[in-house]
């Protein structure tokens, strides 16, 4: 489902000297369906880089990233779109939302954006907003206006509204109590036990050890960096 | 999808149509003011259904574009092909008559201030019904329906429909102007700043009244803004200009997140957080 081939990555800071910095280099990943990859390796080693790449915001130098046929390095933007709005979803780490849009209307989003009916779209929403313990009556608020946890569990309900069949999860447990976590891991193996291939960054080390069938440590797709 | 979740807008379905093809298709398109750079070799698709950014600071040449495209301005070069219904048209190659009657039917333009776009001296109700009547529409309780029902989708109170816009907030404005320009059901949206002069928090109800409208009305929308948090929010994909020139484009999330172009990067670090 998401299969990457010697990819490599730098940023070119122009204002900056035009300084050359190489992220990575030749990092190779293959995710099945139903199987779940967890990224380790220090801060810094290249875990969010790899992850953005493959959702298609951060640019490769060279290599390739299929996800579901489609190879996101040379794909255009129309392309990325389409595949963002069927295939691959993203729980990032941060809630960005329109302002004063209602809870439940922008975990219903990523449906209505498939054609998907309005009344069972809000249905669905609803459904993981309970079970994800957003309290009913902050549903119609808006979620800027939430405490970390809570933007956390509506990112999540988002993230997982629609069933696609490829996932990229960024720290998904971080900042829950235990009975979120619990929910939330519960929402990755259900997502797995239908066949999703999942991508993660996981610090919580219980959590990547029940959801994982490998990790693959970053460290060694690391540029050797001149000291 | 699969279980109770259904396929059900007809508009959403007709976006995917497998086959469709662009619904614009810019080529080349240059505009001089004497020796200097109004824009300059810009070329771009748009498909039905998706929002294009351009971004840039003033000067860049932004605006001119825009009113190239929307045949406001003249170009000296190049094309702005568009798929009427009756098949792709250059439309810079029209008589003014046909791109007039563009202009009312397939086209809307949002301008950044709506004193430019609206009729200040006529009731918001006239405001909207007036661009009915301009394609045809004859029968006046149909048309005042059918111009409460705008009011409402942009959420103006049906109670103000005989109100002049001048005694409307600059939001309400705004939402009255483009209540008047959705009305006939265009294809392609141009908006030139149309968050510009509005208080954050009434610029967001906007984002969101406008996202919506995109995605239920499966609208290809050219929106010129300064704001890359309001692009960001909005557009699907960006066009960054500079001194006439497209510098850089591609994906919102990319172009902002990881800037190619040496201005670009300037541009992006230059704000505070987007």
């Amino acid at each position: 489902m998401i299969e990457i081939e010697n990819l490599c990555k730098s940023f070119t800071l122009h204002n900056q000297g035009s300084a050359v910095i190489p992220v990575m280099a030749g990092a190779h990943l293959r995710v099945g369906p139903g199987e779940c990859v967890a990224l380790t390796g220090q801060s810094g080693a290249g875990k969010s880089t790899l992850m953005r790449m493959i959702w298609g915001n951060y640019l490769a130098a060279s290599g390739t990233i299929r996800v579901g046929g489609l190879d996101v390095t040379r794909a255009t933007p129309r392309e990325i779109i389409a595949l963002r709005r069927d295939t691959l979803g993203y729980v990032s780490q941060f809630l960005r939302v329109v302002p004063r849009v209602p809870t439940r209307t922008v975990v219903a989003e990523p449906l209505l954006a498939l054609g998907v009916a309005p009344e069972a779209a809000l249905a669905r929403a609803e459904d993981l907003l309970r079970q994800l313990n957003i309290p009913a009556r902050l549903w119609d608020l808006s979620p800027t206006t939430f405490s970390g946890g809570e933007q956390q569990r509506v990112n999540i309900a988002r993230g997982f509204a629609h069933d696609y069949p490829a996932l990229l999860l960024d720290e998904p447990t971080a900042s829950l109590d235990g009975a979120n976590r619990e929910v939330v891991l519960g929402l990755i193996e259900a997502a797995k036990a239908r066949g999703a291939a999942i991508v993660g960054i996981f610090h919580d080390e219980a959590a990547r050890a029940r959801l994982c069938d490998r990790e693959i440590d970053v460290t060694h797709f690391t540029p050797q960096r001149a000291a | 999808m699969e279980g109770a979740l259904s396929i059900s807008s007809k508009e959403n379905r007709q976006i995917r149509a497998p086959g469709d093809g662009p619904l614009l298709r810019v080529a080349g398109l240059s505009k001089f003011y004497g020796a200097r750079t109004g824009c300059a070799d810009v070329s771009f698709d748009l498909w039905p259904g998706e929002v294009l950014g351009i971004v840039g600071e003033s000067g860049s040449g932004k605006s001119t574009l825009l009113s190239c495209l929307a045949g406001h301005l003249t170009p000296d070069r190049g094309q702005v092909i568009f798929e009427t219904r009756e098949g792709p048209r250059d439309t810079v190659a029209m008589a003014e008559p046909e791109r007039r009657l563009l202009g009312r039917t397939d086209w809307a333009f949002v301008h950044q201030n709506p004193r430019d776009g609206l009729r200040m001296g006529v009731s918001a109700g006239g405001n909207v019904g007036e661009r009915l009547m301009a394609v045809g529409a004859r029968n006046f309780g149909a048309i005042r329906e059918t111009a409460a029902d705008w009011l409402g989708r942009v959420e103006i109170d049906a109670a103000r429909i005989d109100d002049r816009p001048r005694q409307f907030s600059g939001g309400m404005q705004q939402r009255l102007q483009i209540a008047r320009n959705l009305v006939t059901g265009p294809r392609l949206v141009f908006m030139d700043e149309p968050t510009g002069g509005l208080d954050v928090s009434v610029q967001a109800r906007l984002l969101d009244l406008l996202r919506g409208l995109v995605r239920d009305m499966g609208l290809a929308v050219i929106i010129v803004t300064h704001d890359l948090a309001v692009a960001r929010l909005l557009a699907h994909r960006l066009m960054v200009m500079k001194d006439g020139r497209v510098i850089e484009q591609g994906l919102t999330d990319q172009v902002l997140d990881d800037p190619q172009a040496a201005y670009t990067q300037l541009l992006v670090s230059s704000v505070l957080q987007v």
